[in-house]
């Protein structure tokens, strides 16, 4: 029996020893590579894109997704710390202030029937502003922030929302006088990644061009929240932020900005969205006759251009039509009998973007007058429509912020992201992954969230990868990528 | 004596010892400790499993003996090129066997024979990276086989039996890779049914070729498990998503392969015995698991196994009245093929170690202790046959597996 003993307490021993082990063990040191640059501590600096805005809200699983949180997942293989995120109170999204309700819940999709439509998700938000975060916070991505804001002092003070705050940063802020970069470059980032721009163009663009290009104005102390940041005031920002980050010696990746043209927001209600029957069509261009009219005799008169006079005209027939906008860069013309102002009416062409929050407003009528239907016979608003000029202006800027970034990129000898780049092969053709192609179609192209503009986690995963590209490029790291095919896209409720 | 415990610990300690397809090899603890090689050795109870022709050669009126053979089993795997690794973490599966054997007259034996052949029992962490193949599965199917042998001869002996095959399976895995409900809950699902029977038979031969070399046939035959009408639960589906998920069902069909052995036994001299066994396990059976969901839902999921053979020697040392020690080896295909290596049963070939030994308390009782290290080397595969918008989305990495079994049980002979 002694034996018997013996043998039950070997086989014990082995038992113990069982557990399979790798020849070579993804979490073991020096698997993979960080190449020059240190992961150790990784500050994220930006906008909402950082923060892991998505579906028009932050909420958990947008930031649990975020980018910078699965590149600092990453980054644990190559001696990545832990990776602090300024986590909100639920997945609903949407914010409180004092109780009071901020910002509304996330976007998700609803199935009518077979047929899917955007929805807000009928839950309350409990992430309440009054609650500060204790940091510091890894992740400091502001949703809303433009470059300038970064550096401004006080916008995480509560006293200031609405105004000079930001109710995002006011969670985090480390006090009230402080800004977005003091309380970045303090935690003495190893790595840091800058993605910040964005906004600058972005609310132009998506307000429909309502608010005015600031080129030339070097005090953004004046700007208004939909206006196009001057170049000038970004590039000197933008390497005042560079100098912050980089005091200590830090290495980082910086991204350039998209076109907002390449997003759903602008490409989804196509330009001739409203379908017509022949009488119908016959009654409106009886609606239209007069100021039809009235702009080929102004035309005649040399008031205004034989070619805009063409423009100008309204004319629908049976099938797809044009909507009719209002469009501030036409000729102001008045009647020079009477005196009174004539409209400045165009139909839309393919040259217009649309904007997306317009499909759920085009159609409906005035007062339940059947009679004044928006966007046909009452024309659309300068906010529902980014007309060419428009368009223009908000490329200039971003070339010019682009070729900021990309000098600036090189001075400071950081990886450089072409977010541009891959976000129009996302809108031309898709960019693949192990499941399909990432597209820029609404919602089934499966990279971009439903209000349009924020990527899906899927998305995220792919910005994720660009940036980890470059980083290995740049610093002759091995950081793995994330698989995009792994991570949600629409959230269906 | 002290020498060979010793050495029987030392490869077990340094080997580390671990078994292919849902086939679980563990159906007696003499025979285990003789790397499962059994079809030519004639000596207990655990013929009726090994050699239903045999019995009538049992020198004993009546025999009987009973196991368990806990099974921890270990599978890891890794992903290089997204970093990430996994464990899962296993229940401890149970198989057990109980046979008699009686001498009815001096021409025939009758036996039955109660025993779990088939099983699996897998859980990764719930949303793992393979959740959209598996979360978690338990396969058991057992059988039971009443069966009758006829002595022909003084050399040779035929018997067999039928099976009623008794089985159950838990399932559960997620829709897809990305569906979750409103909140974010990854939307999956489980199909569950027990009592699932099917019919099959055993038959075998027993040759006594010389007075010290027996030869032995065997066949088992293949069996459908075919579960009708099952639960299935869709769990966090979003609420507006069209599809009817309330009181769902499901069919599918399980096989459980054929099997084929045939071995010899030789009597060295009063002390030692060696057995060979060739068994050919015929897994061509299962070409897919296909579930039909009475909501119209289906899943299809090639498996497309091939028929694979396993080698097995064992050795059998009587050290004195008391004690007999036994070894042995097996050499397992694995009936998986390149691209169909899916998590649920990650097995590719492997090295098996065995070792036991009897301690008889008397004349009629015996306890029998065995032990199996079920070596699989690491390997690089995945599972190509998952799809994606009509597009097949390999899954996969590098996995290192292993499992040990120890094994006990008790013998009864007068």
């Amino acid at each position: 029996m002694k034996y018997n003993i013996s043998f039950l307490i070997l086989s014990g021993l082995a038992l113990v020893a069982c557990e399979p082990e790798f020849d070579k063990s993804v979490d073991d040191a020096g698997f993979y590579s960080s190449g020059e640059a240190d992961f150790s501590n990784y500050v994220a600096v930006g906008n909402s894109l950082t923060a892991g805005y998505a579906d028009n809200a932050l909420y958990l699983q947008g930031q649990e997704n975020s980018y910078p949180n699965m590149m600092a997942k990453q980054f644990s293989h190559v001696g990545g710390g832990d990776f602090v995120q300024p986590l909100v109170a639920d997945n609903n999204g949407g914010l409180l202030a004092g109780g009071t309700k901020i910002a509304e819940p996330r976007m998700i999709l609803v199935f009518e029937g077979a047929t899917p439509a955007p929805g807000t998700l009928d839950s309350e938000p409990t992430t309440d502003i009054t609650n500060h975060i204790e940091g510091p916070v890894n992740n400091m991505g502001v949703p809303g922030a433009k470059i300038y804001h970064l550096v401004a002092e006080g916008y995480g003070d509560i006293a200031g929302v609405g105004s000079t705050a930001n109710p995002y940063f006011v969670r985090f802020a480390s006090s009230s006088e402080t800004s977005v970069i003091a309380d970045a470059a303090a935690q003495d980032p190893s790595f840091f990644t800058l993605w910040i721009g964005n906004n600058d163009i972005l609310s132009f663009a998506t307000s429909g061009g309502v608010g005015e290009d600031r080129t030339g104005d070097t005090d953004p102390t004046g700007y208004g929240e939909n206006d196009i940041t001057d170049p000038n005031v970004f590039a000197a920002v933008y390497n005042q932020l560079l100098t912050a980050l980089t005091a200590n010696g830090a290495k980082g990746a910086v991204a350039n900005i998209p076109d907002v043209t390449s997003i759903p927001y602008f490409t989804t209600v196509p330009y001739a969205p409203v379908p017509l029957g022949e009488a119908e069509a016959a009654q409106l261009n009886a609606g239209y006759a007069e100021y039809n009219e009235g702009v080929m005799l102004l035309a005649s008169l040399g008031m205004l251009s034989e070619e805009e006079a063409q423009r100008r005209q309204i004319v629908f027939q049976a099938g797809q039509n044009p909507v009719v906008i209002v469009d501030e860069y036409l000729t102001q013309l008045t009647n020079p009998l009477s005196g009174e102002a004539i409209p400045n009416f165009r139909q839309s062409t393919p040259s217009d973007l649309i904007v997306l929050t317009a499909s759920s407003f085009i159609g409906t009528t005035v007062g339940d007058d059947p009679l004044q239907i928006n966007g046909v016979s009452v024309p659309l608003d300068d906010k529902w429509v980014l007309t060419p000029e428009e368009q223009e202006l908000v490329s200039n800027a971003q070339t010019q912020y682009n070729a900021t970034i990309k000098a600036l990129a090189e001075q400071y000898e950081l990886a450089f992201v072409d977010t541009q780049a891959m976000i129009q092969q996302v809108a031309n053709g898709g960019i693949p992954y192990d499941g399909g192609m990432l597209t820029n179609a609404y919602a089934t192209g499966k990279a971009f969230s439903l209000d349009g503009v924020h990527p899906t986690a899927k998305g995220y995963a792919m910005v994720a990868n660009a940036f980890i590209d470059a980083i290995n490029d740049k610093y002759k790291s091995t950081i793995p990528k994330v698989n995009p095919g792994a991570y949600p896209d629409v959230l269906v409720k | 004596m002290k020498k060979i415990y010793i050495s029987m610990a030392v490869a077990l300690l340094s080997a580390c010892a671990y078994a292919g397809g849902y086939r679980v090899a563990l159906q007696g603890q003499k025979q285990l400790a003789m790397g499962h090689a059994g079809v030519a050795v004639i000596n207990s109870a655990e013929s009726v499993f090994f050699n239903p022709g045999g019995i009538s050669f049992l020198e004993k009126k009546v025999t009987i003996s009973a196991g368990v053979s806990p099974v921890i089993s270990n599978i890891h795997l890794q992903n290089s090129q997204y970093g990430w690794v996994e464990k899962a973490d296993n229940p401890v599966a149970t198989p057990f066997n109980v046979y008699a054997a009686v001498k009815v007259n001096d021409w025939m034996s009758a036996g039955i024979a109660v025993y779990t052949p088939y099983g699996s029992g897998v859980e990764y962490p719930k949303d793992w990276e393979g959740s959209h193949l598996v979360n978690n599965i338990e396969l058991q199917a057992i059988y039971i086989q009443p069966t009758l042998s006829f002595k022909i001869n003084d050399k040779l002996s035929i018997g067999g039996g039928p099976i009623l095959a008794i089985g159950s399976v838990n399932f559960n895995r997620n829709i897809d890779r990305a569906i979750t409900d409103a909140d974010g809950n990854r939307s999956n699902v489980s199909i569950e049914d027990s009592g699932v029977t099917a019919w099959g038979y055993s038959v075998g031969l027993a040759f006594r070729a010389t007075d010290d070399l027996t030869l032995g046939f065997s066949y088992k035959s293949e069996m459908k498990m075919k579960a009708k009408d099952g639960k299935a639960e869709f769990r966090n589906l979003p609420s507006t998503y069209p599809l009817n998920t309330d009181n769902t069902t499901f069919n599918a069909t399980l096989p459980l392969p054929a099997e084929l052995a045939v071995g010899a036994a030789y009597t060295i001299n009063e002390k030692w015995m060696v057995a060979f066994d060739y068994n050919r396990v015929y897994w061509n059976a299962y070409e897919a698991l296909d579930v039909t969901f009475s909501n119209g839902q289906e899943s299809h999921n090639p498996r497309n196994y091939k028929n694979s053979s396993v080698y097995r020697f064992g050795l059998q040392y009587i050290a004195s009245e008391r004690f007999t020690i036994r070894g042995g080896y097996y050499y397992d295909e694995s009936p998986v093929q390149a691209g169909y290596f899916a998590p649920e049963t990650p097995r590719n070939d492997s090295n098996n170690f065995t070792g036991g030994l009897s301690f008889n308390v008397s004349e009629r009782f015996a306890i029998d202790a065995a032990f199996l290290y079920i070596h699989f080397d690491e390997i690089d595969a995945t599972y190509d046959h998952y799809q994606e918008n009509g597009k097949n989305v390999p899954f996969g990495g590098t996995y290192k597996n292993n499992a040990f079994v120890p094994s006990l049980g008790v013998s009864y002979a007068f």
